[in-house]
């Protein structure tokens, strides 16, 4: 067994899937010969060929709309959206017809597809290199949205996606693509879609995060000290609402991390079902530690803007006095 | 040399079968065999007429905004005609002569636009795409059904449908962009008619063709008179060709018109000359087919007689059909929404009609699990 970053336990997944499958083909900006931009696709090209791993035009709703017209056929297509900055143009391809396909045809036609998107900030990018949409995404039925946070995950949920028989992105924490090692089977293994995972279990107070954002998660309940439930999403639609509620139901408490805007983020939805599942156990409101309502700054102050352990911290502190 | 000419093109228009009748041998003959044209004309006529009782449908509130399909009966006809059975038609929603002729159901369509989803639930063997609603994006599923198609190493192409309004939209360029690059056998297909509801097709496209949009990205391209069936099957068969043996597209500008207005939700009157309309008709597709077939003995009065009589058998036997269909299902909306729902798509269906906090016993099929 193996030990991978994010990226490798990614490739692994892709090679795997892509050997397993002829039906799958991978189709993006630079994804081919140049193995992609964070070489997430490396090798693959001289692995599988040029028929496989397509370099396509610079068009984010070509690269979108062909790939669903190759699910519709009946292939398995991987488009890569080079940054979620960009997913924009590919926005109404994924709203207006990925999304919408199985139920505007009850079923004749339907989607198979997943988008990997590179996601986050922390990396010194430029702009619309750092942004987190997955709430914008999560809102549109039809699509599934998920988020690992780490190499065992990457691996294991993106082979669920491409298995899964409806339209899902994929999005990949940049700032943790090389960040750390875990181990990795080779063996195949799947991560449900739609099951949270309990990262650390705690008997105080709950924090639910998903993303790069765990990682800093993880060093605020260190430096807390306090016995802190956290739990890893994994899968931002559809939410894991029975993981969440059982795990506040028996602390009580809840905060929840993410790197996105706070006005209608992910944040939001968590604190709803915490009101319609936990209302009685709750002992506080729940928190939210979150990007600001402001677009997200240029690399000088990303630190500023990122929720850190400091920020989370602080957050555990006041949800525990309260 | 300091000015060297690298590039230089050239557009024709083709015409076969002009609007006053004369028909050009060279390149008509034995493009469509009597006893088809008999069989297409009688499916033009069928068409039309499904076309009125529509209309008429609407304005009676027994269905809801329609869009004609008049005038342009011979485009969408002719490439179907052309094309074979497991070449992907990828319509917008002026198509309905090429999605009836490939064997889509009459009532299909009636279900669409009487807002049923069951009349987008077509058979996967009829190669055929749902009615597109949003505009100008469709033609990107083309190209990634014909790439599949060419991935698998199978000959089947696709063919899209689109209006010279939809050649202003972003995704239009980027499909011709894909498939010209990415040699990826589509043909698209332009139904230039001369109007994006009000607006002009000069404000669309203001060069002298809209077929150079084709060149522009290195495809071929032609012009053709798209009320002329014999065009249209010259022109797509062409292109079909082409896409097969080299898997290259192929751009097809088809100048045709818009008889009707936008949809019964609109009012040509308030924008179009009526004079237009008139220059218009006397190139209705179905007035010189009619007159080629009786130049050659092939038909009668009595022939329009009875085939119009079929025409409103099989159009009100499809009538009958659509507005006879079972009522859905009222959570029918919940069930195409993933293969499989999750917990919380389960909770909202079985509690659709009563808040979620309390319960009406009389309104869910089974009681939702205690929190």
């Amino acid at each position: 067994m193996a030990n991978l970053t994010l990226v490798q336990a990614i490739n692994l997944a892709l090679i795997q899937e892509m050997e397993k499958d002829d039906r799958v083909i991978i189709l993006g900006e630079d994804v081919g010969k140049n193995g992609g931009v964070f070489r997430v696709t490396e090798g693959l090209w001289q692995r599988f060929g040029e028929k496989r791993v397509v370099d396509t035009p610079l068009a984010e709703s070509g690269i979108i709309g062909t790939s669903i017209g190759l699910a519709m056929a009946g292939l398995r297509p991987i488009p890569e959206i080079q940054f979620e900055g960009f997913l924009g143009p590919a926005y109404d391809q994924l709203c207006s017809h990925a999304a919408r396909m199985r139920a505007r045809t009850r079923g004749a036609f339907t989607v198979p597809m997943v988008v990997r998107v590179p996601v986050g900030g922390g990396i010194h990018a430029p702009e619309l290199h750092s942004d987190s949409p997955e709430a914008v995404y999560a809102h549109q039925p039809g699509i599934k949205v998920v988020m690992p946070s780490s190499p065992y995950d990457a691996k294991g949920l993106l082979i669920s996606a491409i298995r899964d028989p409806d339209p899902v992105i994929f999005f990949e924490p940049k700032r943790i693509y090389r960040a750390f090692r875990e181990e990795v089977p080779e063996d195949e293994y799947t991560v449900p879609i739609g099951k949270a995972r309990v990262a650390a279990e705690g008997d105080d107070l709950t924090i639910v995060s998903w993303g790069a954002s765990v990682i800093q998660c993880m060093n605020a309940i260190e430096a807390s000290g306090r016995s802190i439930e956290l739990i890893d999403l994994r899968t931002i639609s559809p939410l894991d609402t029975e993981t969440i509620a059982a795990s506040v139901q028996k602390t009580g408490r809840c905060v929840v991390v993410h790197e996105a805007p706070k006005t209608c983020g992910m944040g939001s939805e968590v604190a709803a079902r915490i009101m319609e599942h936990c209302f009685l156990h709750l002992e506080a409101p729940v928190q939210r530690v979150t990007g600001f309502d402001t677009i997200m700054p240029y690399y000088k102050l990303e630190l500023e803007y990122l929720p850190d352990a400091k920020r989370i911290g602080k957050a555990i502190e006041e949800v525990l006095a309260y | 040399m300091p000015v060297k000419k690298v590039f230089e093109t050239r557009i024709d228009h083709i015409s076969i079968l002009d609007e006053k009748g004369k028909f050009d041998e060279k390149l008509g003959k034995g493009l469509i065999p009597d006893k088809d044209a008999v069989r297409l004309y009688e499916h033009m006529l069928t068409c039309r007429h499904y076309d009125e009782i529509a209309f008429k449908l609407q304005r009676s509130g027994r269905m809801g905004t329609y869009p004609e399909n008049r005038g342009q009966e011979a485009t969408s006809l002719g490439a179907a005609y052309a094309l074979r059975k497991n070449d992907w038609l990828v319509p917008c929603y002026r198509e309905n002569a090429g999605l009836f002729w490939r064997g889509l159901p009459m009532e299909y369509v009636l279900l669409h636009w009487m807002g049923d989803e069951r009349g987008n639930q077509i058979a996967r063997e009829l190669h055929m795409t749902p009615l597109a609603i949003p505009i100008g994006t469709q033609m990107l599923h083309a190209t990634g059904l014909a790439w599949a198609s060419k991935y698998r190493g199978e000959d089947g192409i696709a063919c899209t449908f689109f209006g010279d309004g939809a050649t202003s939209e972003g995704d239009f360029h980027e499909a011709c962009n894909f498939a010209a690059n990415l040699e990826i056998p589509v043909i698209f297909f332009c139904q230039n008619n001369g109007w994006a509801i009000s607006v002009p097709a000069r404000i669309q496209c203001s060069a002298p063709t809209v077929a150079q949009r084709g060149i522009a990205y290195g495809m071929e391209t032609a012009q053709i008179d798209g009320n002329d069936i014999f065009a249209v099957v010259y022109a797509v068969k062409k292109a079909a060709e082409r896409a097969r043996k080299e898997k290259k597209p192929t751009f097809i500008e088809a100048l045709t018109y818009r008889m009707g207005d936008h949809t019964t939700a609109d009012d040509a009157r308030r924008y179009r000359d009526e004079k237009e309309l008139e220059m218009w008709k006397k190139r209705d597709p179905m007035v010189r087919l009619r007159a080629y077939l009786a130049s050659r003995n092939l038909w009668s009065d009595k022939k329009e007689a009875a085939a119009l009589d079929r025409a409103k058998e099989a159009v009100s036997a499809a009538v009958k059909r659509a507005e006879e269909i079972a009522a859905p299902d009222k959570a029918d909306f919940f069930n195409s929404v993933y293969a499989e729902l999750d917990e919380e798509l389960i909770v909202q269906r079985d509690t659709m009609r009563t808040s979620s906090l309390g319960q009406n016993e009389d309104e869910v099929s089974e009681p939702v699990r205690s929190m």
